[in-house]
């Protein structure tokens, strides 16, 4: 292989990108030499089981993901802005709008999601760690290795381009030869074992570690929207492990699964896609409703309206989740009864989904609503998110879905129902916790322009793509023509102010981190409900040091009528804590070697690094490190430390 | 630790002594009995699903206390999504069965065949 | 919520961290079934495209399959029994059941590469159609399954040498049975659903 075959060569921007890279890459390492925090960050950082800090990890990768699909996007909508643009070649664009929706899904709203879940869950339910800190921690590296792998794509070998649903034939081999689609596949592969580990993971914590008294109709909204976020996980990503190995056994070892010849069937990977593919899309939907219904029921100062009908509606969307993946093909000619079947139970999921929108705004009905940052990304969510819905059910209709199907009509829904659905969430759930996480708030005033920017430019950008696909315009073109220039220009300018926002978001994070009061209450903003405003402020590495008699699912509330809080000294006991190790991240970093080396097909390297991957499970299983206490004596010094306590 | 089980093992010497012939009568009924391939295919996944019963609560102990309800429950769904998984595919897939690119009669018998399969799959559980 | 033992159940529950272990491996579990239906529903719906490649029911033959059936099931058994010497107390029990075992693995192994091997010969490879790709992916990934369970239980065999019966080995010892169960099961299924109807239709 020559070397300008393993880089890709001849596009500006992409010199540009490797430029950028290489300067980032040098600054980093230049910062860490230069304040000598090498050590830092491996005993710090990369060798953390500390739910805590993987969380913020996944945070921070996760924005940086959100950056660079953002900056995707923001290029698809200046090639679009103008008729006969010739800002990106067809080839180019095509390469754009593939990582923008896969990283956006994959790389973005889950590891965002799952952050938020690894940082709060335990902390709602009153638990010390995750039930696997060990597992957490492989879980968080293969998913960032997948994403370091994903990403490479675009300066090595050259980005996958045949859409993030990757349809077959189109991105088999002999239609797409080269290592693009293998990107795809050994990415997301990797990643992907990150979140069923993560999934069995919390699963495990939610149902074995809650506080005492807390049983499952005591859970706060989140977590119960978590759980049952697990449970299709554990159902959903098997099929999508085993779908990108089949394509990964066509593509490298020449089986005949979605192939032309051999009489293989193409439409088998759209129908295993999207069994794992529709499920995917509550994955990244449920959590977010958790999240809402938290910042509604705190900052309207009410308890959440009609709890028991929030968790059967997750319920009853989870189970629904699961037969309804042919209406993204309907137009594939299943035939009518198979389309109908189907239809049905598409139009079904908006019958629970109304009842949390209703359960929602009864909770703010008659209520004093404090109009913060996060409860101003929650309120709109209920409007936008609705017009998504809607449009949702009009595509469901499988007769009606054969004018909609791949026009910016359907583009435009499924931005309608995820940004403001995941992304919002993940801006509010962020905003509201971030005093858990980092020991200060985010300005407020700087915070609300962002969301103000963010609102507008995202209504501006994506509802006059409706009008275009009811116009004609078909999903991933690259040029447009002058009929639709008007309305294409309008959604270019809501594009770059919702770029805008994010960026007067950035500056307020870096203008709190230096300007933000410290703040040591633990119930930061004075309205929180739940067991993770009862931890003091920074929460101590052991979470809790007693835990209460839990007794209805506003457990912060019960203890603050009854005084209680989680540092009873008749209660202290020495406190088990997991030990720190390197090992997850030389694990998932043999796996990325070994997967980088099959996008490449070299089999050998390949096999070298599954030995070793072997080699790394075979040292954890002869570990036998149990971990070490924090002594009583300690706790209480941390306690009163962070309460502000003085010796009585 | 507890005596609660037998010195003997019982339970799985019962479970063992099923399974061998559960195998045995399938075996026969698929190679040497006269009955429609549709009844075959029904008579042996019926008994493919009673054995895989009997692994989980014979030898698997899937009922045992100290684990909880979530190995039956999860074991459960995973049933009824496997169910939704084989049956829903072919059924989604039917389509091919009669639409393939030049294919033979064979696959349409194979695929009504394989559809009874799953059917079967689904009242199992 | 760390380490309080209870005494009144198995010694792989007597430790909450223990239970949780067991509770997670049937969590992993109920993911397997996911994604093995999803090879079966593969495997389905490719049925009968050969391509010209030979077509099932002139491979397959019953006598090896059953032999190899016979194996499987047997080892569940053994396994079963390992299990319950660990109940009893028994670390010799335990590790003579658990060997044996892992020696009746090897032999399922060992027949699954001749029909492999014997199948290729006849033209019949992963390459030839999509039928044949889905059934060396399926049966392929089972036996992918059994070699890692072989390799495992090699693994905890030298732990039970070094440190005995602990809330630990013992809960690895049930973790590992559990898992070749389960395989045992995936195994009725191909047995009956891809050799069975296979040599029917």
């Amino acid at each position: 292989m020559q070397l300008d075959e393993f880089f890709v060569t001849g596009e500006p921007l992409i010199y540009a990108g490797m430029v950028s890279i290489v300067l980032v890459s040098a600054t980093v390492i230049f910062l860490l030499t230069y304040f000598k925090r090498w050590k830092w960050l491996w005993n710090e950082w990369l060798t953390t089981v500390d739910h805590k800090k993987i969380g913020i990890m996944y945070i921070l990768s996760a924005l940086a993901m959100l950056f660079r699909g953002g900056v995707d996007a923001l290029m698809m909508r200046t090639q679009l802005a103008f008729p006969d643009m010739n800002f990106l070649n067809s080839q180019h664009y095509n390469e754009v709008f593939t990582t923008h929706g896969t990283i956006m899904i994959i790389f973005m709203a889950m590891p965002f999601l799952i952050g938020l879940m690894n940082i709060i869950v335990p902390l709602q339910i009153g638990a010390r760690d995750f039930a696997f800190p060990f597992l957490n921690a492989v879980s968080f590296w293969s998913f960032f290795f997948g994403a370091l792998l994903f990403n490479l794509s675009f300066v090595i070998g050259g980005a996958p381009d045949a859409g993030w649903t990757n349809y077959a034939p189109l991105a088999g081999s002999e239609l797409s030869p080269g290592p693009g689609i293998n990107f795809y596949l050994l990415g997301l592969q990797l990643s992907g074992i990150g979140t069923l580990a993560t999934g069995i993971n919390l699963m495990v914590t939610i149902l074995r570690m809650r506080a005492p008294g807390m049983t499952l109709m005591k859970m706060p909204i989140f977590t119960w929207s978590t759980l049952i976020t697990t449970f299709i996980i554990i159902f959903a990503f098997p099929i999508l492990t085993i779908a990108l190995a089949l394509m990964t056994i066509d593509r490298i070892f020449g089986s005949h699964f979605f192939t032309l010849t051999g009489e293989g069937l193409p439409m088998m990977w759209a129908n295993l896609f999207w069994m794992w593919g529709h499920p995917e899309v509550y994955i990244v939907i449920l959590p977010a409703f958790g999240i809402f219904s938290e910042v509604i029921a705190s900052f309207a100062q009410k308890q959440i309206f009609g709890y028991k009908a929030m968790v059967g509606a997750i319920v009853i969307i989870a189970g629904l989740s699961f037969v309804v993946w042919v209406h993204h093909f309907f137009t594939m000619g299943a035939g009518a009864f198979v389309n109908s079947v189907f239809s049905i139970t598409t139009m079904m999921i908006a019958i629970p989904t109304g009842v949390k929108i209703f359960n929602w705004l009864a909770t703010l009905y008659k209520s004093k609503i404090i109009f913060s940052a996060p409860m101003l990304w929650s309120l709109a969510f209920i409007p936008s998110f609705t017009i998504g819905g809607v449009t949702g059910v009009m595509l469901g209709m499988a007769a009606a879905d054969y004018q909609y199907h791949n026009t910016y009509f359907l583009v435009s829904h499924f931005h309608y129902v995820l940004i403001p659905g995941t992304v919002f969430a993940c801006f509010a759930g962020l905003i509201f916790w971030y005093p858990k996480m980092f020991g200060h708030k985010l300005n407020e005033r700087i915070g609300k322009w962002a969301f103000w920017l963010f609102l507008i430019g995202f209504h501006l950008c994506f509802f006059p793509q409706y009008f275009l696909g009811l116009d004609g315009m078909a999903r991933r073109i690259f040029t447009v023509g002058p009929e639709w220039f008007t309305l294409n220009f309008v959604s270019t300018m809501g594009a770059f102010l919702m770029g805008l926002g994010f960026i007067v978001f950035v500056h307020c994070v870096i203008y709190s981190f230096r300007f933000s009061p410290r703040n040591i209450e633990g119930d930061s903003w004075g309205y929180g409900r739940t067991l993770e405003w009862a931890t003091p402020t920074p929460i101590p590495k052991y979470n809790f040091a007693t835990l209460p008699e839990i007794e209805s699912h506003d457990a912060l509330i019960d203890m603050k009528e009854k005084g209680q809080t989680t540092f009873d000294r008749d209660k202290l006991e020495p406190i088990h804590m997991p030990s720190y190790t390197g090992q997850p991240f030389i694990m998932a970093a043999i796996m990325f070697f070994a997967s980088f080396a099959l996008v490449f097909e070299w089999i050998t390297l390949a096999v070298i690094g599954l030995a070793g991957i072997i080699v790394m499970m075979i040292i954890r299983s002869f570990d036998y490190d149990e971990g070490y206490h924090i002594e009583v004596d300690e706790v209480i010094e941390t306690e009163k430390k962070a309460r502000g306590m003085t010796d009585e | 630790m507890e005596k609660k089980q037998n010195k003997y093992p019982v339970n799985h010497i019962i479970g063992f002594a099923l399974s061998i012939t559960l195998t045995i009568v399938a075996a026969w009924t698929a190679l040497s009995s006269d009955l429609p391939v549709m009844w075959i295919i029904i008579a042996i996944m019926a008994l493919a699903v009673i054995q895989a019963g009997i692994q989980l609560f014979m030898f698997m102990h899937i009922t045992e206390r100290g684990a909880t309800h979530a190995p039956w429950n999860m074991m459960f769904h995973a049933f009824v999504i496997a169910a939704i998984v084989v049956a829903g595919s072919l059924f989604t897939m039917s389509f091919g069965f009669t639409h393939d690119h030049g294919g033979g009669d064979h696959h349409d018998e194979s695929g009504a065949e394989s559809h009874e399969e799953s059917h079967d799959d689904h009242e199992g559980h | 919520m760390s380490e309080q033992k209870t005494d009144d159940v198995a010694l792989e529950y007597s430790t909450h961290q223990g239970q949780m272990n067991i509770v997670g491996f049937w969590i992993f579990l109920a993911a397997e079934i996911s994604l093995f239906s999803t090879l079966f529903a593969t495997y389905a719906v490719l049925f009968g495209r050969t391509a010209g490649a030979p077509e099932p029911a002139e491979l397959f033959e019953a006598g090896t399959v059953l032999i190899m059936t016979f194996i499987l099931l047997t080892s569940s058994f053994t396994c079963g029994l390992a299990i319950h010497n660990m109940r009893e107390g028994s670390l010799k029990g335990l590790m003579i059941w658990l060997g044996i075992t892992l020696l009746l693995g090897l032999g399922f192994l060992g027949f699954e590469i001749y029909e492999f091997v014997h199948y290729a010969h006849e033209g019949a490879t992963i390459g030839s159609s999509a039928f044949w790709s889905g059934f060396f992916t399926l049966t392929g990934t089972h036996g992918v399954h059994v070699t890692l369970g072989v390799g495992w239980m090699i693994a905890i065999l030298i732990q039970l040498k070094q440190r005995g019966l602990t809330a630990v080995t013992t809960r690895k010892v049930f973790i590992v049975g559990l898992y070749w169960h389960f395989l045992d099961v995936i195994w009725i299924f191909i047995f009956t659903s891809v050799y069975m109807i296979g040599m029917v239709v």
